[in-house]
Parts: C-alpha cells; sequence; structure tokens
C-alpha cells in the first residue's frame, strides 16, 4: 500500500484549539484570592481531624475527607523547598527567560506553593532559603497578585 | 458471569445546576464522592481503587484524574482515568465492574463529572471529529443527531409532535427527582414552538448542559452483602464504540444499540425485554432519539416506536417506565451522565428512588451513548446472577 | 491473581514526526504487527483497550482516532485515558473478570502534531498555577533539584543515565535517537531548566504500541511463547506538587511493593533480571530504581556507576535506550512493558539481556511522578 505513495508530498494541515475557558475559582479559592487582593494576607484552611494547614486552601481535607472549616492566617515569609530556573524560552512561559519557579513553604502551613522567585540572581537560589511574599502593585484576584518570592 | 459477582452498594449525586459557581470541579466531585460513601456507610479508607471520567475539553485540564485527587480522595489510592466521550459514565461503570469482578479490589469509587458550563460545549466536542475530514462540517452533537432523526422521519413517517410527546413524558417525570436540573413540565406545543436549532431538533428537544457529578460504589460478592442489604447486582455489561467518521454511521436506527442489547440479552436469556424488563434509564441526549433508540433496544419493531411512546407505556405506571429520573433531557454534565443513568437504575432495583420509584424492579437497564453513535448497556438485576 | 500472559506485541518506530501517519495509520501498523506476532487475526480478540490522551491529540474522545484500526468493529471496546501501563492494566482487567479470553491494548501519541509546553502546562491547576507558566520540563527539573539535594546525586550521575541509554539504542532498530556520548556532551548540551540539559531530557516523539494479552487458556494455544504476568499494581500520590516530598517517589515505592508481593519477590535487587522504566528524564531512572527497593535510598548513582545497570551488568535498566532515546507519551509505558516482553522470550537481537527470566515494566501518568503503575512479568509460569 505504501508504494503508491511513493514520491507524493505528505499534506499538512494547520489548526488551533480555541476553546475559552471559564473556571469557576468555587467560594475556597475566592476567599483565598480575595484575601491577598484586598488585604494582601495569606489564608489556609486548616482540618479538624489532622490539623494539617493546606495552601492554596482545600475546601475538604484530601486524606481525612472532613470539612475544612477553619481559616487561618498563614505568613508571607517561608522557606524554599525546591526551586528550578528556565532558561530556554518553553511556550509556555509568561516572560522572558531566566525564570526561576520555587515551591515556598509558608510559616504556619503545611503545604508548599508553588510560584516564581524575584529580586534574586538565578545562581544565588539555594534550597533552605527564607523567602518573603512581593505583591503585585495592581491585584486582580489572581495568583500573580503575589509577585514573586524574594530572599530575605 | 464473571469470576466475581459485582453489586452496587450505594450511589450519590450533585443536585445538577447549569452552573455551580460556588465550586470547582473537584469539589463538585467530593460533593458526590460523600454522598455516595455516606449511602454506603463506607468511608474513604474502605475504598480499595478510584476510577473516574470526564471529557477533557470541557474543563481544560490534562491529566485530569491526577488533578482531582483531593475531592475523589484518591491520594495514595490507584486511580485510573476512562474516557470515551458521551459514552464515558456508562463506560466507567463497566469499568468498575471489572475491576472489581476481576478479583483485584473489592471496593471501588467509580466518578463521572463534568462542568459542561466551564467552556463551549460545541466547541470542544467538534474537536472529537476528524480534523481532515469531518471537523469542518459537522458542528458540536447537534448537528450528528439532526441529520439521525431527519433519516429516521424520512423512513418511517414520524413526526416533531411524536418526538415532542417524549419531551414531555421526561420533564414531568423529572419533577419527581430532586437531583435533576430542569423540573418544570412543558407541553407539546411549547416544545415545537421553542427555537430551532437544526432542523428538525427544537431547543426542548435537546438535553441542557450541567456542572454535576456522580459517584457510585461498587462492591464484590465477598464483602457486598456485609456492607448492605439494599445490592443492585451487575448482571451483564456490552457496548460497540464503533464508528470513526460520521459518513460510516447508520442513520435511523441506532445499531451499535442493536447490536450491544443484543449480546446482553443472549447472555442473560432474554426474549421479550418488553416483559422482562421492568424500568429503563435511556440515555437520550434529544428527544427523537426516545422513539428511534427503543426500537434498537428491541422495544418495539421498526417504524413502531412513536406508536409505543403515544401508547403511554413508558409513562410513569405504564407497563415499561422510561426515565423516571426525568434523563438526559432533565440534566446532562456529559461526563457523569451515563453514570447517573446507572446509578438512578441502582435506586430503582435498591427501592431507593423515593417519588421517582418505579414498583417491583426486578431486571432494569441503563444505557449510554456518544462519540459517533456508540452505545452501551448494562442490565441490572435484583438477584444475584443466576446464569 | 489468576494467570495471564501476553503473547502479542507490536510496535512502531519512535520517531520525532511520523508526517505519513495519521493516528489511525500508527494503530493499524501496531495492531497487525501484535497479531502477527501473536500468530492471531482479528476475530481472536474478545475487546479491545486503548489508550490514548485529548490534549496530546488535540481530539476530545481521542480513542476515536484509532477505533477503526484497532479493530472496533463490533467488538466490545474501552478507552483508558493515562499511560501504556494503565491501559494494559485495565485490559489485564477484562481478562481476569472472566468476561473476555483476549485483550488488545493499544497506546498512541503523536508528539509531533502539537506543542508540548502548552500540553503540559494544561496539567497545572487554572486558578492556583497554570498562569505561572510552568510545564512538564521545568516542573521535572524542580523535581530533579530536590532529589538532587536530599540524597547527593550529582549531576555527572544524571548524565551517566543519558550516557547509557542513547548508548543502548544504537542496538535498537526502533529507537529514534542512538547516540554514542560522553558525560561532557551531556554536561555542555543546552541548559534546559537547571538542573536539565538537553540530554538530561527525552525527546517528543512519535509512536504506537499494541499488545494482545490472554488469560491461560488461550495463552497456550498461540505460537509464541507466553510471557506471563505476575504481579502489577497502580499508585498515586497528591496533585499539588507542595503536598508531597518531591524527592520521594512514595506512590511508586507503594506500587512496586503490591506488585512484588503478588509475585512472591522479596528482593527485587537479586529476583529481577532485567528492567525497562520511565526514564523522561535523566533524574527520574535513578529516582524510580530508588522507590522501586532496587538500589538502596540515595545509592542509584553509585551503583549506576559501578556498572550495575550496564546491559553486560548485574541488573540491565532500559537495554532498549528507555525514553531518552526516544518518547511517544502514552505509548511509552506500554512499550516499556514491550521491551520487558522482547527480552524474556529471547527476541531482542542485539539488544538482549542474557538469560534474562524475569522482569519490571514501570509507567508514569501526572506530573513529576504523581502516579505509577508496576508490571513484574516472568518467561515461566
Amino acid at each position: 500500500m505504501e508504494d503508491i505513495f511513493e514520491g507524493m508530498e505528505p499534506m499538512v494541515y494547520q489548526s488551533r484549539i480555541n476553546i475559552p475557558y471559564n473556571w469557576w475559582a468555587g467560594d475556597t479559592a475566592s476567599r483565598f484570592l480575595l484575601a491577598i487582593r484586598d488585604e494582601r494576607k495569606i489564608l489556609g484552611t486548616q482540618c479538624d481531624s489532622c490539623n494539617r494547614v493546606f495552601v492554596p486552601p482545600r475546601k475538604t481535607c484530601p486524606t481525612c475527607f472532613t470539612d475544612n472549616q477553619g481559616w487561618v492566617n498563614v505568613s508571607d515569609v517561608g522557606i524554599l523547598e525546591a526551586f528550578t530556573v528556565a532558561r530556554r524560552q518553553l511556550a509556555a512561559l509568561p516572560g522572558k527567560v531566566p525564570i526561576c519557579f520555587g515551591l515556598i513553604k509558608l510559616e504556619g502551613a503545611d503545604t508548599a506553593l508553588l510560584h516564581y522567585l524575584g529580586e534574586v540572581d538565578p545562581e544565588e537560589i539555594k534550597i533552605g532559603m527564607r523567602v518573603q511574599a512581593r505583591f503585585a502593585e495592581e491585584r486582580e484576584g489572581k495568583i500573580t497578585d503575589i509577585a514573586y518570592f524574594r530572599p530575605i | 458471569m464473571g469470576k466475581k459477582r459485582v453489586a452496587i452498594v450505594g450511589t450519590g449525586q450533585t443536585h445538577h445546576k447549569s452552573h455551580r459557581p460556588d465550586v470547582n470541579g473537584q469539589e463538585l466531585i467530593n460533593e458526590a464522592v460523600q454522598r455516595a460513601l455516606e449511602d454506603a456507610d463506607l468511608t474513604i479508607h474502605d475504598i480499595e481503587a478510584v476510577v473516574i471520567g470526564n471529557m477533557d475539553h470541557f474543563e481544560g485540564i490534562n491529566y485530569v484524574d491526577c488533578w482531582s485527587v483531593d475531592g475523589s480522595g484518591g491520594t495514595m489510592k490507584p486511580i485510573i482515568k476512562l474516557t470515551t466521550g458521551g459514552t464515558t459514565g456508562s463506560t466507567l461503570a463497566i469499568g468498575g465492574y471489572h475491576m472489581v469482578a476481576s478479583g483485584m479490589f473489592e471496593k471501588v469509587l467509580v466518578i463521572g463529572w463534568e462542568k459542561n458550563s466551564e467552556s463551549d460545549t460545541t466547541g470542544a466536542i467538534t474537536t472529537a471529529f476528524d480534523a481532515v475530514w469531518d471537523r469542518q462540517v459537522y458542528a458540536g452533537a447537534i448537528s450528528g443527531l439532526a441529520a439521525e432523526a431527519m433519516s429516521y422521519m424520512d423512513q418511517y413517517g414520524a413526526t416533531d409532535k411524536d418526538a415532542a410527546r417524549v419531551v414531555v413524558r421526561d420533564r414531568k417525570h423529572a419533577c419527581n427527582n430532586p437531583y435533576a436540573q430542569l423540573r418544570k413540565e412543558v407541553t407539546i406545543e411549547e416544545v415545537l414552538n421553542s427555537p430551532m436549532l437544526s432542523d428538525p431538533v427544537h431547543l426542548l428537544d435537546i438535553c441542557p448542559r450541567t456542572d454535576g457529578a456522580c459517584a457510585v460504589v461498587m462492591a464484590s460478592e465477598d464483602v457486598a452483602e456485609k456492607v448492605t442489604d439494599r445490592l443492585d447486582w451487575i448482571w451483564a455489561a456490552s457496548n460497540r464504540h464503533t464508528y470513526t467518521y460520521l459518513g460510516d454511521a447508520t442513520y435511523g436506527h441506532l445499531d451499535s444499540l442493536t447490536r450491544a442489547s443484543q449480546e446482553v440479552y443472549t447472555k442473560t436469556g432474554i426474549t421479550e425485554p418488553r416483559k422482562q424488563i421492568d424500568v429503563i434509564e435511556l440515555y437520550q441526549p434529544y428527544s427523537f432519539a426516545g422513539i428511534m433508540w427503543i426500537e434498537s433496544l428491541g422495544l418495539a419493531e421498526l417504524g413502531k416506536g412513536a406508536e409505543y411512546i403515544w401508547s403511554g407505556a413508558t409513562d410513569m405506571g405504564g407497563e415499561l417506565p422510561i426515565n423516571p429520573s426525568g434523563g438526559v433531557i432533565g440534566c446532562n454534565p456529559i461526563g457523569a451522565t451515563g453514570l447517573i443513568r446507572c446509578a438512578e437504575i441502582a435506586l430503582q432495583v435498591t427501592g431507593k428512588a423515593d417519588a421517582r420509584q418505579v414498583p417491583d424492579v426486578n431486571l432494569a437497564i441503563s444505557t449510554g451513548f456518544g462519540g459517533c453513535f456508540w452505545s452501551d448497556i448494562i442490565l441490572h438485576g435484583k438477584n444475584k446472577p443466576d446464569y | 491473581m489468576e494467570k495471564a500472559a501476553i503473547i502479542g506485541v507490536g510496535m512502531t518506530r519512535i520517531e520525532a514526526n511520523k508526517v505519513r501517519d495519521t493516528f489511525a495509520d500508527l494503530a493499524w501498523e501496531a495492531v497487525n504487527k501484535a497479531l502477527d506476532d501473536a500468530g492471531m487475526n482479528m476475530d481472536d480478540i474478545d475487546n479491545i483497550v486503548t489508550t490514548s490522551n485529548d490534549f496530546w491529540d488535540g481530539r476530545t474522545i481521542s480513542c476515536m482516532a484509532v477505533s477503526d484500526a484497532s479493530g472496533a468493529y463490533d467488538k466490545n471496546v474501552s478507552c483508558v485515558e493515562g499511560d501504556g501501563t494503565f491501559g494494559a492494566f485495565y485490559g489485564l482487567s477484562r481478562i481476569l473478570s472472566g468476561s473476555y479470553g483476549t485483550t488488545l491494548v493499544t497506546a498512541h501519541s503523536k508528539g509531533s502534531e502539537g506543542v508540548s509546553s502548552l500540553i503540559t502546562n494544561a496539567t497545572f491547576d487554572p486558578i492556583y498555577e497554570r498562569a505561572l507558566g510552568m510545564d512538564m520540563i521545568t516542573g521535572c527539573a524542580m523535581q530533579a533539584g530536590a532529589f538532587m539535594h536530599r540524597t547527593g546525586t550529582t549531576a555527572e550521575q544524571l548524565a551517566m543515565v543519558s550516557v547509557k541509554n542513547h548508548g543502548n539504542a544504537r542496538y535498537n532498530p526502533l529507537a529514534q535517537l542512538p547516540m554514542d556520548l560522553t558525560v561532557d556532551d551531556v554536561l555542555n548540551s543546552e541548559m534546559i531548566a537547571d538542573p536539565l540539559h538537553k540530554l538530561d531530557c527525552s525527546p517528543v516523539s512519535d509512536g504506537c504500541c499494541a499488545m494482545i494479552i490472554a488469560n491461560e487458556e488461550r495463552a497456550l494455544k498461540y505460537k509464541k511463547g507466553p510471557v506471563w504476568i505476575k504481579g502489577v499494581a497502580f499508585c498515586s500520590d497528591t496533585y499539588f506538587l507542595g503536598d508531597r516530598d518531591l524527592s520521594q517517589a512514595r506512590s511508586l515505592a507503594e506500587a512496586a511493593r503490591k506488585a512484588f508481593a503478588m509475585a512472591g519477590i522479596s528482593n527485587p535487587a537479586k529476583d529481577i533480571d532485567v528492567v525497562e522504566l520511565y526514564d523522561a528524564f535523566t533524574y527520574q531512572e535513578l529516582m524510580w530504581l530508588e522507590a522501586m527497593g532496587i538500589s538502596a535510598d540515595g545509592r542509584a548513582g553509585r551503583d549506576l556507576e559501578e556498572g550495575r545497570f550496564a546491559i553486560d551488568g548485574d541488573l540491565p535498566v532500559n537495554p532498549s535506550g528507555g525514553l531518552l532515546s526516544g518518547h511517544p507519551v502514552i505509548a511509552a509505558g506500554l512499550m516499556r512493558i514491550g521491551e520487558v516482553v522482547k527480552q524474556l522470550r529471547g527476541d531482542a537481537g542485539q539488544y538482549q539481556v542474557k538469560g534474562a527470566q524475569r522482569g519490571v515494566a514501570q509507567g508514569v501518568n501526572g506530573r513529576c511522578g504523581q502516579s505509577h503503575c508496576v508490571w513484574v512479568l516472568d518467561k515461566n509460569k
């Protein structure tokens, strides 16, 4: 069967999937994001059974399955648990490289938050660094209302 | 049949709505899961594996079974995703069945869900079809179904009034179902006067878009009777997902459902489904299907579907009620819908269906539909299968 | 677990861009190869499970693209969305349930048809994470750094994985990237995201694999020696990367523990003859070996340096060249199983591990090794 296509140029058809999305943040995420936008405060939710504090917040504890009713203030300072520096201009990156990503465990939280590192030389970043959130001047109720975390 | 017999020991579903702004997808899932666990009187720690599904492009989240672990309770458990378009829900039920029947797991949580409000449904469905041959021509799901209806009307002389009678039935049934999205009766005139979407399908002929989730707990015969005495046994399941190109399908009767149902009937010794089946939850995304696909199920001869509907046989109180829940016309969170059909039958078999209960249910059927005229069918029974 | 075996395997070549093949063409090729391998025709197949991913394919209901070519006409079928190892698991469960005697499992993707960074960015939470622009490479780079920090594994040790696997690929006619590398070649290659260089990363490829699983009765009827499934398990960890210790693969440890227990294996390091694992990145080979207990915690790098995992070492790992030498997502895990089958049959030609009787195949689903599926296969019943 392949022989009859010998020498024929393969046709390639270009397209894009253009589906607009509107994701409902839900009440839990909304409260978290509004606290950042309006008060520059980072909140977590706490499970009544295991006492873990989740950032980002969870409506229900993933392991105990109890509703997390308690909202707690979490520090805007934390420890860097992991990081990377994007050097190649990968398609998903919103800005120019180098871009530094990190997992930051804020004081008071039991889980780490994924975000950017800024105001730092990429070569100086170390796991275990203390970092602090820097809030954006213009905030819209998005995760990027925190601009990045910087070493302190 | 199978190495282990399998029963549904609990079900849960959300109150389906056009949109649920108060929760994100995995929180929606969690509602249904908590309800199913409560119904089965189990905790998440009793669950040994999770089988979950939706249609990715509706929520725009890749590896979504991994994303939703917080809601599904799947952390540090085996999780597997099945997805087959509209048939996803019933495919999931069949998946849960095999996982338990294999003897690998004694208690499995099956979850189907969708947050259709989060995207352009037609835009997302359109990507199902071949990019070179079909996608440019067929928009979403409605056009294929409209073509099928036209073909049937042409062959057998049915009318859109016949189809509207199906809508009247299902919308009336939905009033008994607290979980249904659309809970207001309609008249035949209202259906026929509603805006035309794609000849001959009017707005009220077709299902709504819904945010909803459904969860079902399945257990092996070794433990099912210890969990609860209200069991819905899975007797048999079959499906046919035959076509890839829309032009290959047969228009005017759903041969995938014919073949799948014949396989189930043959396997279980059912020769007169009209008499032997007590209730059916038919995955019927639009009204005309309610006339055509009952023929594919062997309930009426070809061309006689409308007559059977007009006789009132499929209304509550009739010989063979169809869609006591209000069916898909009452709500359609696509990834959940086939599983909701299964869960609704479980409620019928176990006598938990409250205001929508059909009396004395012994054998019942739930079906799934989707993709390129694909069909799934599951036979449920009050007693352990005896063949 | 009741006895079941793999009796047929078919794979396409792994290539950067199979521009002449549609998804259906790939499936057609792999399925026919598997049927020929087993000495069967489509009538002998009782049911079919396809494996695909809607984002990678750019198609919702991605299974629809391959159903005809996989022989779905008038058969019971289903579709798993996830790595091929998971698809094979479901295919196996449909046999163990007593419903079917044979299952044909397929898995495919064409990475060339999409933008992988965007496709994997879509795995990130739309509310909390997606806008940050992380993708599979940057996410795994972050994990690599955490693993190296905790265990002291070095960049050189990571590079040695690349040297070994690309080197092995020279003997595998289906591999995309056979290469003769040195450690320096890897360390000098472009840094994509600290600490992963270009040669620490697998390519994004096109490929398809098909496999036929049978129950004991049917397995014994077909021409080649069946390869028996002794243990299989899967397990998923948390979703949010910050919810778990990224430097440990505890869901893999759990899946491996279960699979080994099913197979009656108490000392995987000694009892296994060959491993095909999911090396999407160099660090993953070392991290997964430790999680499976094949190397002690923190020791895989040194075991590698000592030659343990070389094709002529104690326990060859990825003799096929692994994913570093060609990575069609989704098909990837099914190919791992297929490669172990080849080894146990003695069919691996120039990259045959001598005398291999028992092997392990491992696949990954989700970000940064969230979910794993482990298969233990044996030549002997």
